[in-house]
């Protein structure tokens, strides 16, 4: 397994979707392999960040602009 | 107790119905991170409004052809990604937004360059407030076709198969999508977590 294999693997490591096979083999190659781990590492580190950031709470603003519109919708879809 | 689900379906089938306050507990629910899908898809505030109210508004007169053979949070965001979408080519049209443009697999240019140790809690040597816009800036900073799957996939936790369903792609495309877009912000994040970017 060279460094590119395992890069082009990379997705399906951090997905948990390899083979038993596959994953022996990139596991001896990470074992090795400063560099790989390291962007493996950082990859999963990133996805993390961005699934935990918090969404900022929809601003009021917009919060009323949009049931001003639904609220015409449904007067009107009444009527 | 009825579970989280039941809740929804009832809710459905009332707002199906035409009953209003159904449909606004319903949004309730999502509305936020809606809005949030909707902002990463624009990068803009007033698109992302936008966006989401057309999408809404959409929703509730669409809401009687909804079968209930998805999850209702799939089904509206499928409708805020299109409407989203739509924002992005109108303020874009530069870059010719298309999600169907060929991604290059044979080249190298996804290989790493940038390989350095981000050490523990990296996020930590920010305050929110500037690690949420290291964040944002630099996802909006990806090109739409990959910034969209990452979203998907990544942030919204659908799987391989309904990313591929929403966008029209092939597996293999949003899989070749989803590589670069994770390497891509690696790279990009490492400036700015890697140790003694920020002491």
């Amino acid at each position: 397994m060279t460094c590119e294999g395992l890069i082009r693997k990379l997705s399906e490591i951090l997905d948990g979707e390899l083979d038993p096979a596959l994953a022996e083999e990139l596991t001896r190659h990470l074992q090795h392999c400063e560099d790989c781990s390291l962007v493996v590492n950082t990859t999963r580190k990133t996805i993390e960040m961005y699934c935990n950031s918090e969404p900022a709470p929809l601003p009021d603003e917009v919060r009323r602009q949009i049931d001003r519109a639904l609220a015409e919708k449904l007067e009107r879809s009444s009527s | 107790m009825p579970t989280h689900l039941e809740n929804e379906n009832t809710l459905v089938a009332d707002a199906r119905a035409g009953n209003g306050d159904a449909f606004a507990a319903l949004l309730s629910q999502y509305d936020t991170r809606l809005f949030r899908l909707a902002l990463r898809i624009t990068g803009n505030q007033q698109d992302a409004a936008d966006a989401l109210q057309e999408a809404l508004l959409k929703a509730f007169r669409g809401l009687v052809g909804f079968r209930g053979d998805s999850r209702f949070y799939t089904w509206i965001v499928r409708i805020v990604l299109n409407e989203g979408l739509i924002k992005l080519r109108e303020r874009r049209r530069d870059l010719m937004v298309s999600l169907n443009e060929p991604i290059q697999t044979d080249d190298d240019s996804f290989m790493p360059r940038e390989i350095e140790d981000w050490g523990d809690n990296p996020e930590q040597r920010y305050s929110k407030t500037e690690f949420d816009a290291i964040l944002n800036q630099n996802l909006d900073q990806l090109e739409p076709t990959l910034r969209i799957v990452f979203l998907l996939r990544d942030v919204e936790g659908f799987s391989i198969e309904e990313t591929a369903r929403m966008l029209g792609l092939s597996i293999p495309a949003v899989k070749t999508r989803l590589l670069r877009a994770r390497l891509k912000l690696r790279e990009r994040l490492t400036k700015y977590f890697k140790q003694g970017a920020r002491l």
